[in-house]
């Protein structure tokens, strides 16, 4: 089996979620000894592609027509390499990136697709996948009928790569300029700049609710706790909707998917579509005035009091804490 | 203009939702069923389009059984003009239903296919996608705000890294997520008008489209569920839990 990871990076370094997508692919070939390779593409990634190729072998495709991740061009281009190198299995994690190209290229290929696999196995020599459908309350294990397949899968669910001794090859790849022609034009992109971990791949994450009146005091309460603990914050819907957190923070079923050592919910109520995005966590804390919140359901530990005069308390114990930390 | 709005039929899923104990489907039949979430977000952007500017026919289109009829009702009773159900003896995976989708298209000749990021009964995320690919029209996912410029259409999307902005030409492919709009109800009046707007259904056999299955369901498990741990009455004892969990601290 040959399988292809399209990496994700921000034109600089690999992100960490596309180190655990080619953990997947190497588990998944390694029963019938199959080969993985990396495939990079954008314009100026000669640092990506040398990054990536500590890990497997990759193949870059550095082209002007690929300055921004627009579906039509990357979707070809993808379509493009599969075919080239006969391909059988295509990954990419799961995030907005591939969401939005992956089904697209998948489909010029006949649209064998999975979404957000969590799982896999080899029964009767097939790979079958586990994806989350009805927000995680059902997992289907599915197999695919036809060839290439395209997955994308859950970062969380699989641990990272590891570097090989020796970095392996990069290869140069053209395509036809036909391959990039598109008909959507990039106008920009706005994003809220911040210090602090990207919420998908933080070790721990904060995460504040409708309890929460403004974004003043988002930023005190969830952002004062996230950072004595070193966090990323994230965010309900609810606050989302109100415009008082920035929409890339969202938790949850058609937000990201977080698995963190430790989730920490303030004044979140629990409903299924936030629990989809973070149930799997390591550990959940949670912070409520309602005893009877539904998130209790699910915390590891939970504690019933008002989140503005809780928050504050639990940033000064935490401070203290930290200080008296030997390493 | 045209505007095409594809819309699934699903259970709602605020409902508790498990697999049944043979692991071979998904309880649903006692669950009441809506109009995907997304679809509804889609419906209501493309009715206002045509509230704000002159000559836009909003067409919802749903493939599925008879049962089709409820969703394409509550389209049509927010302000589409008139549905399509294209009849099929049992449900199709993203792939088939975007193929359906195409051959619709090709029918009606849409300027506009806006439709749901994603069903929340499969969570695929796929089909608008797939559509786009087998159309070869420009594509943008994730849609929280549209503006026609002329004869383009601006839309600001949503990604993990912030808001992006695209313009497209037409005809295009647009998929819709939470913050587009807030789906109205339909009015009593609405509802009455909806009853003699044209509703009309194509056997799926009909548009030469034979079905290439791609998805085989082998097994449905219910999700796992976690057990709930320890309330505390101490906010010292909770404060040191949290911090043994995030590893700082002694
Ligand atoms: C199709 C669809 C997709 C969705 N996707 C998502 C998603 O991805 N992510 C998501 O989060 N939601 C999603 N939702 C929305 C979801 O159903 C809930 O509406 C949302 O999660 C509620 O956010 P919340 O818990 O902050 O607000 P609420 O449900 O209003 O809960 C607020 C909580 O705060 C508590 N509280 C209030 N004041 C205080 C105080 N001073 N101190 C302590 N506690 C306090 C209350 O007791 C309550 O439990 C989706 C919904 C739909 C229909
Ligand atoms: N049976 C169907 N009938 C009409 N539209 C559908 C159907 N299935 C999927 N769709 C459309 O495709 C979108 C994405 O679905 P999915 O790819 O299954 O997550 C939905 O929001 C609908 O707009």
């Amino acid at each position: 089996m040959r399988i292809l990871v399209i990496t994700e990076h921000d034109g600089t370094t690999l992100r960490p979620a596309s180190l655990s997508c080619l953990g997947f692919a190497q588990q998944a070939a390694r029963p019938s000894s199959g080969e993985v390779a990396w495939l990079v593409l954008g314009q100026g990634i000669a640092d990506v592609a040398a990054a990536a190729a500590q890990y497997a072998p990759v193949i870059a495709i550095d082209a002007a027509g690929l300055e921004h991740e627009l579906a039509e061009s990357y979707a070809r281009a993808i379509a493009e390499v599969v075919k080239s190198g006969r391909f059988d299995l295509v990954a990419a994690a799961s995030s907005t990136f591939a969401k939005d190209i992956f089904p697209r290229a998948a489909a010029l290929h006949g649209g064998a697709m999975a979404s957000d696999v969590v799982r896999h196995e080899w029964a009767d020599g097939r790979l079958l996948f586990d994806c989350p459908r009805f927000a995680g309350a059902v997992t289907a294990t599915i197999a695919l009928h036809g060839s290439p397949q395209f997955v994308t899968v859950r970062a969380s669910a699989y641990p990272a790569a590891v570097p090989l001794s020796q970095a392996a090859t990069v290869e140069p790849m053209e395509l036809p300029p036909a391959t990039f022609a598109r008909r959507a034009r990039y106008e920009g992109l706005r994003s809220k700049q911040t210090a602090r971990p990207d919420v998908a791949e933080a070790r721990v994450v904060v995460s504040g609710g409708r309890a929460f009146k403004s974004a003043e005091d988002f930023e005190r309460y969830v952002g004062g706790l996230a950072d004595v603990l070193g966090a990323a914050t994230g965010s309900s819907r609810a606050l989302v909707d109100a415009g008082i957190a920035p929409n890339e923070l969202q938790v949850g079923q058609t937000g990201k998917i977080v698995a963190p050592d430790l989730y920490l919910a303030l004044g979140i109520s629990g409903a299924v579509q936030h629990l989809a995005g973070m149930k799997n966590s390591k550990k959940i804390a949670a912070v409520n005035s309602d005893p009877d919140a539904p998130i209790f359901e699910v915390a590891d530990f939970g504690f019933v009091g008002d989140v503005y005069a809780v928050t504050p308390e639990l940033i000064k114990r935490l401070e203290q804490n930290g200080a008296g930390a030997t390493g | 203009m045209k505007i095409l709005v594809p819309t699934k039929r699903v259970p709602d899923t605020d409902q508790k939702i498990v697999a049944s104990a043979d692991g071979l489907r998904v309880e649903t039949d006692h669950i009441p069923h809506v109009i995907n979430p997304f679809d509804a977000i889609a419906v209501e952007e493309a009715v206002r389009i045509s509230e704000r500017l002159r000559d836009v026919e909003v067409v919802a289109v749903g493939i599925g059984g008879p049962e089709y009829e409820q969703p394409l009702r509550t389209a049509l009773a927010m302000g589409a003009a008139r549905g399509i159900i294209v009849q099929c003896a049992k449900p199709l995976d993203p792939w088939n239903v975007s193929r359906l989708l195409k051959a619709i298209v090709e029918r009606e000749t849409p300027d506009l296919v806006l439709m749901g990021k994603q069903a929340v009964d499969d969570d695929a995320n796929q089909t608008g996608q797939f559509l786009a690919a087998l159309l070869d029209w420009p594509q943008a996912t994730f849609a929280s705000r549209l503006e026609f410029i002329g004869n383009e259409l601006r839309v600001d999307r949503e990604t993990d890294h912030g808001i992006e902005t695209l313009t497209l030409t037409l005809p295009a492919l647009v998929t819709t997520d939470l913050r587009l709009n807030e789906p109205r109800y339909a009015s009593m009046a609405g509802i009455m008008k909806a009853r003699k707007k044209p509703l009309e259904t194509i056997a799926a056999g009909e548009l030469g489209v034979p079905l290439e299955p791609r998805v085989e369901v082998i097994r449905y498990r219910s999700g796992d569920t976690r057990r709930a741990g320890e309330r505390l009455a101490s906010l010292d004892e909770f404060a040191a839990l949290i911090a043994q969990a995030a590893g700082i601290g002694g």
